[in-house]
């Protein structure tokens, strides 16, 4: 990263930091919460989707995952939920290495890969209808009980600055993907996996390690969904609607590059604060909700149609024309 | 318990179900094999021309679906057409992935643009023979289903016979075999790729009138096709016609046996089951040249 963008991040980090004590209302920092939470997610799409270039249409599947097992674990194990935070990330990890080497042996690619993403997100969709462990279409209600031990907190402060490490976390690791000679492996599989080979690159597994890192990250996140709100059922933890919100907010930031979940996130939550708004003043409109996610899609294909890298991409550009000027 | 009469009656519904959803695969592994695109947008497509389909219906106009068949697919041609020429040509920059993310892109808007326009309420058609009952042996089966299986089969071999017989066909062909040497012999390529996205959607416009005597339609009706018509071109073979018409009847069956082995909920799970196994195991499907 050059130096005016490690100042970059430093600034948005303090202000980050800053942002609960400024603005101190519950819905201000429910905002601030949803914002961070769906960067962190868009990261987790990132790395697998933006840096290696491995597309998936089913990233939620990791997240469901991660979700139903601390959930499990506490309530029908007793599991103390911070451990439990543990076991859904290796087990977001572990369903990363299992997609991963199924679909990377069998030589999926590009749109096949997405599709596979998606048919596993959807057998899990089913899997948690139907069996008993998960109180099938239900859902499983997490008992009130605010205290720190119990991961659960009176102060939705907590869950803020918790989601805000998860996402400085999520940013190192993206950080990192650009500067070790993992991420450089990663970004020659994805510009052109059959030269990396050539090269000496094993891409297979490359590849897989770089989606069980994705899965693992994507999983914990799950856990902190529940942990807030105490719900979980099928369609929150395996539905298309997160699928799409991960890939959207790195998509529009900036697919592969550090910074681009956040500010995608970000600039996707103002739209859509935006339009709900400008929409719920139209004459006789009630749910305005669908109107930002057309604004979505709008933006999704203006910006595989002008900026493949996203608004990351408008900044360097700009920057690359100031500095031949 | 399975007994042989339930058995069989589950193979006669599959195979009714299999025939619209061959209707949906034929599209699809039609814009495929020309286009060599992943055309996301299927289902939501599919969905728009049956709310089409309702609104025809519906009081002012009173057309029956059957009646409104011709009209929907025009219709459904003209706008896929335009869509091609508008839209998805010129963005894709003839990227695998970025036509899956326009096409997604695309199917968000239309979703969401339905469920704008006409809440998330489900629509269901009346007509008076839908109760209408025939009875296969020991299976019954409702009339519209058996006609939607007749028609769906009849369109398919029309537009078999397209593509053999006329010289738009063998145009369309000569695109999905060499797009360069198509161009170099001097077939509008272009054109004939817009037009095959046409034909794609046409076949959907059919498939909304024959399934709306039975069916119903909300915002979300889609999604359940997407996965149903990838897994049935994956099955058949990307881009060949065979395979979807097999593939699509197939897929039909398992679908019904699934529900009536493993019941409702999980019943469900044997379609992408299907799917993944095929990706894994068999990537070029029944039918598919290598890749």
């Amino acid at each position: 990263m050059t130096r005016r963008g490690l100042t970059l991040t430093g600034l948005s980090v303090l202000v980050l930091i800053a942002y609960p004590w400024v603005f101190s209302s519950n819905y201000a920092i429910n905002l601030g919460f949803l914002v961070l939470f769906a960067a962190y997610l868009g990261q987790t799409w990132n790395i697998a989707g933006g840096f290696a270039g491995q597309t998936s249409f089913g990233h939620v599947v990791f997240f469901g995952v991660g979700a139903y097992v601390s959930t499990i674990l506490q309530t029908a194990y007793g599991v103390n939920p911070w451990i439990a935070w543990l076991f859904a990330a290796l087990g977001g990890a572990l369903l990363g290495w299992i997609v991963g080497v199924l679909s990377y042996r069998a030589g999926l690619k590009g749109a096949y890969f997405a599709l596979i993403t998606l048919a596993v997100a959807e057998v899990g969709r089913i899997v948690a209808n139907s069996v008993p462990i998960t109180k099938g279409g239900l859902g499983i209600l997490l008992q009130a009980d605010p205290r720190p031990a119990n991961f659960q907190f009176r102060d939705p402060v907590w869950f803020y600055y918790i989601v805000l490490a998860l996402c400085l976390l999520s940013l190192l690791t993206a950080w990192q993907l650009t500067r070790t000679r993992f991420g450089a492996r990663l970004a020659a599989i994805r510009e052109n996996e059959d030269a990396a080979q050539a090269l000496g690159i094993d891409s297979l597994r490359e590849k897989v390690k770089c989606l069980t890192l994705s899965g693992g990250l994507c999983g914990a996140g799950g856990t902190v969904y529940v942990q807030k709100y105490l719900y979980i059922d099928p369609s929150i933890a395996f539905g298309v609607d997160k699928s799409v919100e991960m890939l959207l907010v790195s998509m529009i930031g900036g697919a592969g590059t550090v910074l681009g979940p956040l500010i995608g996130s970000g600039l996707l939550h103002v739209v859509g604060e935006v339009t709900r708004d400008l929409g719920n003043m139209l004459p006789g409109v009630s749910n305005a909700q669908p109107l930002s996610l057309i604004v979505y899609g709008a933006l999704l294909i203006a910006i595989v149609a002008w900026l493949p890298d996203g608004l990351m991409g408008l900044f360097r550009k700009r920057r690359k024309e100031a500095r031949r000027a | 318990m399975l007994t042989p009469e339930i058995l069989f009656a589950g193979v006669i519904n599959g195979l009714m179900a299999g025939g619209i959803y061959v209707l949906v695969a034929v599209g699809l592994t039609l814009i495929y094999g020309v286009l060599h695109i992943v055309n996301f947008a299927h289902g939501s497509l599919l969905m728009l021309a049956m709310y089409s389909v309702f609104f025809l219906w519906r009081k002012p106009l009173g057309l029956d679906p059957y009646v409104s068949l011709p009209f929907v697919t025009a219709g459904a041609f003209a706008f896929g057409y335009l869509l091609y020429r508008s839209l998805i040509g010129h963005f894709s920059h003839g990227k695998d992935e970025n036509i899956l993310l326009i096409t997604l892109g695309l199917s968000i808007i239309i979703d969401n643009a339905t469920l704008f326009f006409f809440t998330g309420d489900t629509q269901t058609i009346d007509v008076a023979y839908a109760g209408h009952m025939i009875s296969l042996g020991p299976a019954v089966v409702a009339l519209p289903k058996l006609v939607s299986f007749g028609a769906a089969l009849l369109i398919c071999l029309l537009l078999g016979l397209f593509m053999t017989r006329t010289d738009m066909g063998k145009a369309i062909r000569a695109v999905a075999k060499e797009r360069q040497g198509a161009r170099l012999v001097g077939i509008d390529v272009e054109g004939v790729m817009a037009i095959s996205y046409g034909i794609g959607i046409a076949c959907l416009g059919a498939a909304a009138c024959l399934l709306m005597p039975t069916f119903y339609v909300s915002p979300t009706s889609g999604h359940a096709f997407v996965l149903i018509a990838f897994t049935i071109v994956a099955l058949g073979g990307m881009g060949s016609f065979k395979g979807a018409l097999l593939g699509g009847l197939i897929i039909g069956v398992v679908e019904s046996i699934g529900g009536l082995w493993l019941g409702e909920q999980l019943g469900q799970i044997g379609i992408p089951l299907v799917f993944i196994l095929i990706l894994l195991l068999r990537p070029t499907g029944l039918f598919g040249a290598a890749r």
